[in-house]
């Protein structure tokens, strides 16, 4: 297990290979379609959603108000992030991120701008909810609530020790490919 | 009215928050099966304490909770609109509660009104039957595993799939393939030979009901049920994708009559995040049984 901890450094993100599982400390932002296609055509975000050198989480949690008033996360597993692709590159390049985790991999655009700009994929466990909710000791905010909804928001989550696997790295290497190719060749030698 | 209402909340609670026994069994079977040590050993690791994690503190197994599907046999002369009402007051009330997540959006105009109530859900299916019982099943079905669900039609060229079995199997063997990482696996499928666009796709997910360790009364599709399943498990394609033995749990397939024009292989797939349960209804609305 590798710890990382946001604002992650280049040469941090740099080291890390396809295979590696990481946990993850510090501040992470969610954002989903809705969010990539407003930044896609042209949005500007809150000046609170400072994600340089930070990781952006394709999530949409299921958030309540407890009896205090207080935002309480309780389910937060990964979405799937292959409908980001048209958007991903361009997002990762303007911000300045250094890690992106959701579900399923992503293509080529993805792998390019990882390899350029330095920035990882990290893949979570889909479905897993409560694991991954657990790891969310606060929620310190909630932007564009009113224009995209509770799941599409832009949600600020202080996460602890958040295990995922490094799918994509800054090298060109995907796990997603690989797989895909084995699975593919294999299935042919069964038809 | 309010003992109706209150059985459905349960059901939806306890189908959003515990996975049914037959498909947690098929979890453990496949987490003691992967290599320790592997990517794929823990993830499933991750999916083991997930679901212990979402019974004890009775939150959703998966953020997404999916489109929301009744299935109610009901007997001759039952109220459907009452029964209707009373499904729509509980979903709004589980919303509320958090154990289903605010996911119904108005497809044009993109607003999320945060009820999960619209046109389209919840989604209820009536079925009459010759009994004065009442079951309800529920099923509900992320978006994620809903997106990677795919029709063929046959004869299909560049599958090399022609309008029989092992055409058949190599459509749904494809799917398996195109699905790995996005649908959240090891996944079960519903499958429906035939029917049209519509119907087959319905039947698919009318599959899903099935126990997984159930029997395909017809020995053909049984057959190829148990094909699927162990053909998969060699392709590598793993948990999530991570690569590993566990690709499928499960496949169950049913047969719609077809047109001589039509030749449909509809395929449903369900991520491990299996969330199906199901109850037997007293005449007063209280919950006489489980189902799952």
């Amino acid at each position: 297990m590798i710890k990382l901890t946001t604002p992650i450094s280049e040469s941090t993100i740099r080291s890390l290979k396809v295979g590696d599982e990481v946990l993850l400390t510090g501040t992470v932002f969610t954002g989903r379609d809705a969010v990539h296609k407003y930044l896609h055509d042209g949005g500007q975000l809150p000046p609170e959603v400072n994600l340089r050198e930070g990781v952006l989480y394709h999530c949409g949690p299921v958030v309540i108000k407890d009896d205090q008033g207080r935002w309480k996360c309780v389910a937060a597993g990964p979405t799937t992030s292959i409908r980001e692709e048209p958007y991903q590159w361009q997002v990762i390049r303007d911000l300045g991120l250094r890690g992106v985790i959701g579900k399923g991999g992503m293509g080529d655009k993805t792998l390019k701008a990882c390899q350029e700009h330095g920035c990882v994929y990290l893949h979570a466990v889909g479905g897993a909810a409560q694991v991954l909710a657990e790891c969310i000791r606060k929620v310190s905010g909630v932007y564009l609530m009113e224009e995209f909804g509770a799941p599409e928001a832009i949600w600020e989550f202080q996460v602890e020790d958040f295990p995922a696997v490094v799918t994509i790295d800054s090298h060109g290497g995907s796990l997603h490919r690989q797989i895909f190719a084995q699975s593919q060749a294999e299935l042919a030698k069964h038809l | 009215m309010n003992l109706l209402h209150d059985s459905l909340l349960e059901l939806i609670r306890r189908t959003s928050t515990e996975i049914p026994d037959d498909v947690h069994r098929a979890i453990l079977a496949s987490l003691e099966n992967e290599r320790k040590g592997t990517i794929a050993a823990s993830a499933m690791k991750i999916i083991d304490q997930n679901i212990a994690l979402a019974k004890t503190k009775s939150q959703p197994i998966c953020q997404d909770t999916g489109s929301i599907i009744f299935y109610v046999e009901c007997p001759v002369g039952f109220d459907q609109m009452t029964f209707t009402e009373a499904a729509r007051a509980a979903v709004k009330q589980a919303t509320a509660k958090g154990y289903l997540r605010q996911n119904s959006v108005d497809s044009l105009t993109g607003r999320n009104d945060g009820t999960n109530l619209g046109p389209g859900s919840p989604t209820l299916h009536f079925h009459q039957h010759a009994s004065d019982a009442v079951s309800v099943k529920l099923i509900l079905k992320g978006g994620g595993c809903e997106n990677v669900g795919a029709q063929y039609s046959l004869p299909h060229t560049g599958l090399n799939a022609n309008r029989d079995l092992d055409g058949c199997r190599k459509a749904i063997l494809d799917a398996v393939v195109q699905a790995q990482g996005k649908g959240c696996g090891p996944g079960i499928l519903g499958v429906c030979i035939g029917g049209d666009r519509a119907t087959g796709y319905e039947h698919s997910k009318v599959q899903l009901l099935r126990l997984l360790d159930d029997r395909n009364p017809h020995p053909d599709l049984a057959r190829l049920e148990q094909d699927i399943v162990e053909t998969s498990n060699q392709l590598g394609i793993g948990p999530m994708g991570f690569g590993g033995k566990t690709t499928l749990l499960g496949c169950k397939i049913g047969v719609l009559n077809r047109l001589p024009a039509s030749y449909f292989v509809s395929v449903s797939y369900m991520c491990w995040a299996y969330r199906r349960h199901g109850v037997t209804l007293r005449a007063d609305g209280t919950i006489a049984g489980w189902l799952y």
